[in-house]
């Protein structure tokens, strides 16, 4: 890669900037409107200069600004050293973004559009004028656009070195401020409430001088010893057969007794939050399994959660109406293990004739069908329709603990457990005749079936697979919400697993559970808050946005499973066209 | 070269009887008989659009036949889903390379063996004994047919994913994976296409070697001339769906219908 003398700073691509920028400016309208920046300003993320109400309007002209300078970068095609060029040209786009929003208060101040757009109001107003005048609006944000814009472009000029620093740095400041209520959870656990304390303002969000101070210490932390990270992470990618395995091993003995020794110090909140990520990440590896493996796009899968927990609350509550056996949770479990798998099979059977598409359409029915067979009346006698079946007793795990829903932190346990359980199974079957069946018929159907697969059955397998994996978070769920309704299994949660899977990487166990540690953590399940509590009713608008921008940008997932094999790629055609000579 | 051996008073192992394919109002395919012997090495040849892939396909059970019958080993093929027909032994590759691009070599062709394996779930689940004798088998046999094709599949390129391959290494791959499906027939589509001199050459060697030291039959669509030459003991010339030439190189290649509507331009040019 040659690279030539940038570009004359005031000869700008304006057709770029005016392009970038309108679309930024068109954005952020859209952002204002949708009612973000004034539902979000609660939550203070370092005080008192930012809340993310605020962070939210400066996202844009960042990005547009930083995007400005992107070249794309061809084999044998020079790329012009960034300069001053991309910092003007950034600026100017931000101011542009920013101009969007000053235009949107002259507008807020001087018309009334309530009536088909409701966010249309004075507190918007309020916010965008930091409580002055128009004109102090109009200015404020073309000033913020501009500096964002240039902050932005500036990151280009950045040799690798300081801009690896300035992104740890604002990793760990955006980490602390975003990790807050699990910090001081845990903190007081471990009686360093002093130390969280002087971090954090009383009332939410990072002192401004504590962020200064854990900027500066990152910057420092990063500038010291980042090259022995990367190194570290290098050598450990390098290592091979046994070595490898062994550090793999420690790894994960690492990882699990953190997430065992963890739960010990923090409080009802950090334990519920866990097992609702883990909860997620069950049902997450078994769809991986039917999507990320089989490639069978499965947009029911909630049906499976579904009739796991319902099976779960007739087995074992006193008041479900037609049987109530009142069995042991760990005895049940084994039903509804067996219940799930059949009714898996029974759904597959006549669906996985079909390919992709109508596949997908025929899901997404059975997994409403379902859901409307437990609300129907016709079955009411059974599941007690809309009022659903209440006073689920706690699992009583061999006589040793009650797991119940007011004991967030052995319902972690037991998701840590059966997540332990799923990821072996996702892990062993992956490495398996049956595995590789699987992912032949995701590539090519047809092939596979020429290579002596019989598709059918095996996607039935990945699909019983699947369920049966499904069932298990239906039974913990079971225990720990204490009751079921029918309003629980909407199709939204079909979705939501679905983007975990995709967000995270499908296919790659790793990743799907980043995607659900990422997703459900921090923006919060369909029902469940995350740690960003206040995004919870844009919660849909942000998953829609972030599937569409990774389908763009990065289609194989945060954790790609396959990542070191493009390094490779050249060395082969080298040496193809070395044995051709 | 040619097996003067094989002679057609034995019984074919594979004989197709008045085969027809119809795709709506295009026979692309009309009461076509072909009969191949055990360890012979046939090859169809014919213009595009002559109906070789189809009668791959056919064979394959990926089409549907619409007269006619298909024989392997006395047994008819018709009304077998694709899969019955690999485990009966008939193997084949794609004229468009269809690996199984995320996967890699390795597994390719491990997947490959799978109806003659029978581990279950519960098997890899407990890691039983029989669970890993037999994925060591598999891994080994696939070992074995990736070395057939020298250093150029095995080493560290076993563990890469198929994509990441050559153009020649895919086609490769893809006879490996029909190696590995432990066939007695394999149906090579158009194997050295898009291949250099050099590669070609070297597969083509490949090919009878198959036969002689793997036990294949071996039908094998192909356009050069100097492969169809150099392996064949018996070639048949397709036209429009029609069989219109048999026998081998020096007789089809000297047969004025066939001459004319296929040969024509290589012969002058040769
Ligand atoms: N699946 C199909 N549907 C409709 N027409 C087809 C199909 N497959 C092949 N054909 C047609 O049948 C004829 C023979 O094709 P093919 O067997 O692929 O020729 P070739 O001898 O070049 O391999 C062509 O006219 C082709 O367009
Ligand atoms: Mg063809």
């Amino acid at each position: 890669m040659t690279t030539i003398p940038p570009r004359p700073t005031f000869t700008q691509d304006w057709l770029r900037i005016a392009r970038m920028g309108g679309i930024a400016a068109v954005g952020q309208t859209f952002i204002a409107l949708s009612n973000m920046p004034v539902r979000l300003d609660e939550r203070l993320l370092i005080k008192p200069i930012l809340s993310m109400g605020y962070l939210i309007l400066i996202v844009l002209p960042f990005a547009v600004g930083y995007r400005y300078g992107h070249q794309i970068k061809r084999e044998g095609m020079p790329t012009f050293t960034p300069s001053m060029y991309e910092v003007l040209g950034g600026a100017l786009s931000g101011a542009l973004a920013g101009g969007g929003l000053s235009l949107l208060a002259v507008l807020l101040r001087h018309f009334d559009l309530r009536d088909p757009l409701v966010n249309w109001s004075p507190i918007l107003l309020n916010l965008l004028t930091f409580g002055n005048a128009t004109w102090f609006a109009v200015i404020i944000w073309i000033v913020i656009g501009t500096g964002t814009g240039a902050a932005g472009g500036l990151l280009r000029l950045l040799g690798p070195r300081a801009y690896r620093t300035a992104i740890s740095v604002a990793i760990t400041v955006a980490s602390a401020a975003v990790l807050e209520s699990l910090i001081v959870d845990i903190a007081k656990g471990l009686g360093l409430e002093n130390l969280t304390d002087r971090l954090y303002a009383s009332r939410g969000g990072i002192e401004w001088l504590s962020a200064i101070v854990l900027a500066v210490a990152s910057g420092t932390l990063g500038v010291l010893g980042r090259g022995r990270f990367r190194q570290a992470k290098t050598q450990l990618s390098q290592l091979e057969g046994t070595a490898r395995t062994q550090a793999n091993a420690a790894l994960i003995a690492l990882t699990l007794a953190a997430l065992i020794v963890l739960p010990l110090f923090a409080g009802k909140l950090t334990n519920e939050l866990l097992a609702n990520v883990g909860i997620f990440v069950l049902l997450a590896l078994g769809l991986n399994i039917v999507v990320g493996l089989a490639g069978i796009l499965d947009l029911g899968y909630v049906a499976f959660f579904a009739v796991g927990t319902y099976t779960a609350a007739v087995l074992t509550a006193a008041t479900s109406p037609r049987i109530s056996p009142e069995m042991p949770w760990l005895l049940a479990l084994i039903f509804v293990v067996v219940i799930t798998g059949l009714v898996g099979l029974f759904i597959g059977a006549p669906v996985i004739r079909m390919r992709g598409d109508y596949l997908a359409i025929v899901t997404l029915g059975f997994g409403e069908i379902i859901r409307l067979l437990f609300l129907s009346d016709w079955l009411s006698g059974w599941f007690n329709g809309a009022q659903g079946l209440v006073q689920i007793p706690p699992a009583n795990i061999f006589g040793l603990t009650e797991i119940g829903g007011t004991e967030p932190r052995r319902v972690f346990y037991l998701v840590l457990a059966f997540c332990a359980l799923a990821i072996y199974v996702s892990w062993r079957l992956e490495r398996s005749r049956l595995g590789r069946a699987w992912m032949a018929v995701r590539e090519d159907e047809t092939v596979a079936e020429a290579m002596g697969i019989n598709t059918v059955n095996i996607k039935l397998m990945a699909f019983v697979v699947g369920a049966m994996l499904g069932s298990f978070s239906g039974a913990i769920v079971a225990v720990k919400v204490g009751s079921v309704f029918p309003s629980s299994f909407l199709i939204v949660v079909s979705m939501v697993i679905l983007v975990v899977v995709i967000f995270g990487g499908m296919g790659n166990i790793v990743g799907v559970i980043a995607g659900a540690a990422v997703l459900i953590g921090v923006l919060g399940g369909p029902r469940q808050p995350g740690l960003l509590a206040e995004f919870s009713e844009f919660k849909l608008l942000i998953y829609g946005a972030l599937l569409i921008w990774m389908m763009l940008a990065r289609p194989e997932g945060l954790i790609p499973s396959m990542r070191r094999s493009r390094e490779l790629h050249q060395h082969e055609i080298t040496q193809d066209a070395w044995l051709k000579n | 070269m040619a097996n003067p051996e094989a002679t057609s008073t034995d019984k074919p192992i594979l004989e197709t009887r008045k085969l027809s394919v119809d795709f709506g109002g295009l026979h692309a395919l009309s009461a076509l008989d072909i009969q191949v012997q055990r360890n012979e090495i046939v090859s169809v040849i014919g213009p595009n659009g002559a109906g070789k892939t189809t009668l791959f396909n056919a064979i394959s059970a990926t089409v549907e036949v619409s007269k006619g019958d298909i024989l392997f080993e006395g047994k008819s093929l018709l009304n077998l889903e694709p899969n019955a027909i690999t485990s009966r032994g008939i193997a084949r590759t794609f004229q468009t390379v269809r690996l199984f691009t995320h996967m890699t070599v390795l597994e390719n062709v491990m997947v490959s063996q799978h109806c003659h394996t029978k581990q279950n779930a519960f098997g890899a689940l407990l890691y039983t004994k029989a669970f890993r004798t037999e994925e060591a088998e598999i891994r080994q046999r696939a070992e074995e047919v990736l070395s057939f094709f020298g250093t150029r599949l095995v080493g560290y390129r076993m563990d890469q994913p198929a994509f990441s391959l050559s153009y020649a290494n895919r086609r490769r791959l893809e006879i490996a994976r029909a190696m590995a499906t432990q066939p007695k027939l394999i149906l090579l589509d158009e194997p050295v296409a898009g291949m250099n001199p050099v590669e070609s050459a070297e597969l083509t060697t490949m090919i009878g070697r198959l036969r002689d030291e793997w036990d294949f039959t071996i039908v094998v669509i192909e356009h050069d001339m100097s492969v169809v030459r150099e392996v064949s003991d018996r070639v048949v010339v397709l036209d429009h769906g029609e069989k219109i030439a048999e026998g081998n190189y020096d007789h089809v290649s000297n047969n004025p219908e066939v001459v004319e509507a296929y040969l024509g331009k290589s012969m002058t040019k040769k």
